[in-house]
């Protein structure tokens, strides 16, 4: 089966190159992905994931907005009743990344991360979300 | 008859040029500029201004060492702004963020976690007068990159500078306002279009009859570049909409020559040195020729490409964030040997935050160095004549000029119409995405190398850079200082100058300008003002590709 993501970008922020770069290497990869656009909000995110049954999501973030959106897309993730685990890539400091894992957030991709290893982390989160579920 | 050389020295005399040594370290003197030996060949200053728009170039005047700086409420901003002016940058340029550049208040539930974060919050007159306070808008040149909601934010900046005791019409610099780039590159759109066109045609206009002094459109291919497109597209899209943007002012009946003087450029400083010097020659050049023969354009000003330049945000790694100094001093001399005549560098730390005022500091000192200490400002155009240069030179103007034909025939003999056109196919799009993944590409394959990410990593675990941090108090004290104007302000008078602007929207021969003067003057939100031109024009929605 020819896992599904959802891939999107949540507030304000239009830098797009990352999030369609992102989206042909998991296409490359073999999974389907689906790319919701510009300017969702964290709800969109959740009906969007839930509609279209994903195993993962990933949220592009470049404007700084990510120590509130990330956790917010989570929290209505999970009470829209989706499990996906959700991975965050863009402009994220360091010492963010700790903190975005402790709200929820599965793995975080920073600047410069080439495409296997993109593809390595999204396969080892999904690895684990299966793990999880047994 | 004159050798070109002759006409060139001429008009060199009659410049008034800065005081320094005009000679290597060891003394061996320096001309203002070389060509053949016979006379021949073009110099700086002559069209079609391949190798300068002036004749004495940085003789005359070093660029403008604009650093770009916004984040936070509008007090930080310009506590930044004053650092800058203090430490010797002489031009400031106001980042505004998200929620700002999509003309939403700070109070928006669509601005959550996103106040302040990538640049200042304005939402009312009351923050611009705190923005520039202090500042002498009469003797600096301001720079604000908006677009969207250009056309408000700049009647805010005009009420504000006017209540400070600065006439309009002395007021110095540049509105972004280029809206295409929006929709093909940064994304940062509200309006449809054709309707965001008829407000930039108001600024057009507005500033044309008003403000001499102001530039009314930035043409952007800095964004276009980010966004992923090659150093040609970069070239051929921002000059394709800066002759849309002439096609826009012409309809409206404007002469050319009232108002092409006053368009500006903004190109990136991408890392492929000699490819981004030939972009900024080829620019100047086709920019002079276009302008003449197909719009019709005598006045020399006209002709003359002028521009600011930028380095390349995304040639920044996150890996070993020292080495972006470096990156950023190549790019910003390749900016400086193409004739820039404003530079912002970045700086070391952006791939990962905001810089931090130390960052920003060396950032500045990097174009300091290059002004001051190698002595590459006192011969204009140094490339010029190489055959390399010239040869690439050549080469970029020819893939633009493909682009131009395509564009030309999708709007049926208007680049106005292509541009448009190219927007709503999502030509430009999927043009740019593809280059953006050919180039990603290249780099998983190891055929294009970036030191610290795929080559030479050794060093990459030592990530410990101290980092701008902007806290949620921003968020909260502006929406704190939005909370009181609304307050304060008389209410009956921000719905009539709201009701009126509704009315003047829905007439297109309108110009809006005035109004939105007034509006930003009785202290009308920038949400209100957005939302209330939306009820008229509706919301751009783009069809996503990947």
């Amino acid at each position: 089966m020819t896992e599904r993501i959802l891939i999107g970008k949540v507030g304000l922020d239009g830098h797009d190159r990352g999030v369609k770069v992102v989206a042909r290497i998991l296409r490359d990869a073999g999974f389907e992905v689906i790319y919701t656009g510009l300017f969702q909000t964290p709800a969109t995110m959740a009906a969007a994931a839930v509609d279209e049954d994903v195993d993962l999501v990933g949220l592009s973030m470049l404007s700084g907005a990510h120590m509130t959106l990330a956790p917010a897309v989570v929290e209505a993730m999970r009470a829209a009743g989706s499990n996906a685990p959700v991975v965050v890539g863009g402009i994220i400091p360091d010492q963010h990344i700790e903190r975005l894992k402790a709200a929820g957030i599965a793995a975080v991709l920073t600047p410069g991360a080439p495409a296997d290893q993109v593809v390595a982390v999204i396969r080892q989160v999904l690895d684990q979300a299966t793990h999880d579920a047994q | 008859m004159t050798t070109p050389r002759e006409d060139w020295e001429r008009s060199f005399e009659a410049s008034r040029i800065r005081d320094a040594d005009y000679s290597t370290m060891s003394g061996v003197p320096l001309e203002a500029a070389y060509g053949p030996a016979d006379g021949s060949g073009d110099y700086p200053g002559q069209y079609p201004y391949t190798r300068g728009p002036y004749a004495s170039m940085y003789r005359s005047k070093l660029w403008t060492m604009r650093m770009f700086a916004g984040f936070g409420t509008a007090d930080d901003t310009n506590w930044r702004f004053k650092e800058i002016i203090k430490s010797g940058g002489d031009g400031l340029s106001t980042a505004f963020d998200m929620p700002t550049l999509l003309g939403l208040d700070s109070d928006d539930p669509m601005s959550l976690g996103e106040v302040g974060r990538c640049g200042v919050a304005i939402d009312t007159l009351a923050d611009m007068e705190d923005l520039y306070a202090g500042i002498d808008l009469g003797a600096t040149t301001t720079s604000m990159t908006i677009n969207s909601p250009a056309a408000p934010i700049f009647a805010m900046f005009i009420a504000q500078a006017e209540k400070a005791g600065t006439p309009r019409a002395l007021l110095g610099g540049t509105l972004q306002n280029d809206i295409l780039k929006e929709y093909q590159a940064q994304k940062e759109f509200v309006f449809p279009p054709r309707q965001s066109m008829r407000l930039v045609r108001d600024t057009i206009l507005y500033t044309a009859a008003e403000m001499p002094r102001w530039h009314s459109v930035s043409i952007s291919g800095y964004h276009i570049r980010e966004a992923g497109s090659t150093a040609a597209e970069e070239l051929a899209f921002t000059l394709a909409n800066g002759f849309a943007y002439v096609e826009l002012a012409m309809k409206a009946g404007l002469p050319i020559d009232s108002f092409a003087p006053r368009l500006s450029f903004f190109f990136n400083a991408h890392i492929d040195f000699f490819e981004e010097i030939a972009k900024y020659r080829a620019a100047r050049r086709i920019w002079a020729r276009w302008l003449r023969d197909r719009y019709g354009a005598v006045a020399e000003r006209s002709l003359q490409l002028r521009f600011h330049t930028q380095t390349a945000g995304v040639s920044l790694t996150a890996q070993q964030p020292e080495v972006n100094i470096v990156r950023t001093a190549i790019e910003a001399l390749a900016g400086v040997l193409g004739g820039t005549q404003s530079l912002h560098t970045n700086s070391m730390d952006e791939a990962m935050a905001l810089p931090t005022e130390k960052s920003a500091r060396i950032a500045l000192r990097t174009q300091q160095v290059i002004a001051y200490e190698t002595n590459v400002a006192h011969v204009a155009d140094p490339l010029g004549g190489s055959y390399f240069v010239e040869a690439l030179t050549d080469e970029m103007e020819r893939q633009a000029e493909e682009l131009f034909a395509h564009l030309d025939a999708l709007g049926d003999g208007s680049m106005l119409e292509g541009c448009i056109k190219g927007i709503e196919d999502n030509w430009f799009q999927g043009r740019i995405a593809d280059s953006a993944f050919d180039l990603e590409r290249k780099m998983n394959r190891g055929e294009r190398i970036v030191v610290g990410v795929n080559r030479f990593t050794e060093g990459n675990d030592e990530r410990s850079m101290d980092l701008l941090e902007i806290t949620n108090e921003d968020e909260a004290r502006q929406l704190k200082r939005l909370d009181a104007v609304r307050h304060e302000r008389n209410g009956a008078a921000v719905e009539e100058v709201l009701a009126r602007l509704a009315e003047e929207a829905a007439d297109p021969e309108v110009n809006l300008m005035p109004t939105l003067i007034e509006a930003a003057s009785a202290y009308a939100t920038l949400g209100e003002i957005m939302a209330t031109m939306g009820t008229v024009f509706g919301r751009h929605v783009e069809v996503p590709v990947i």
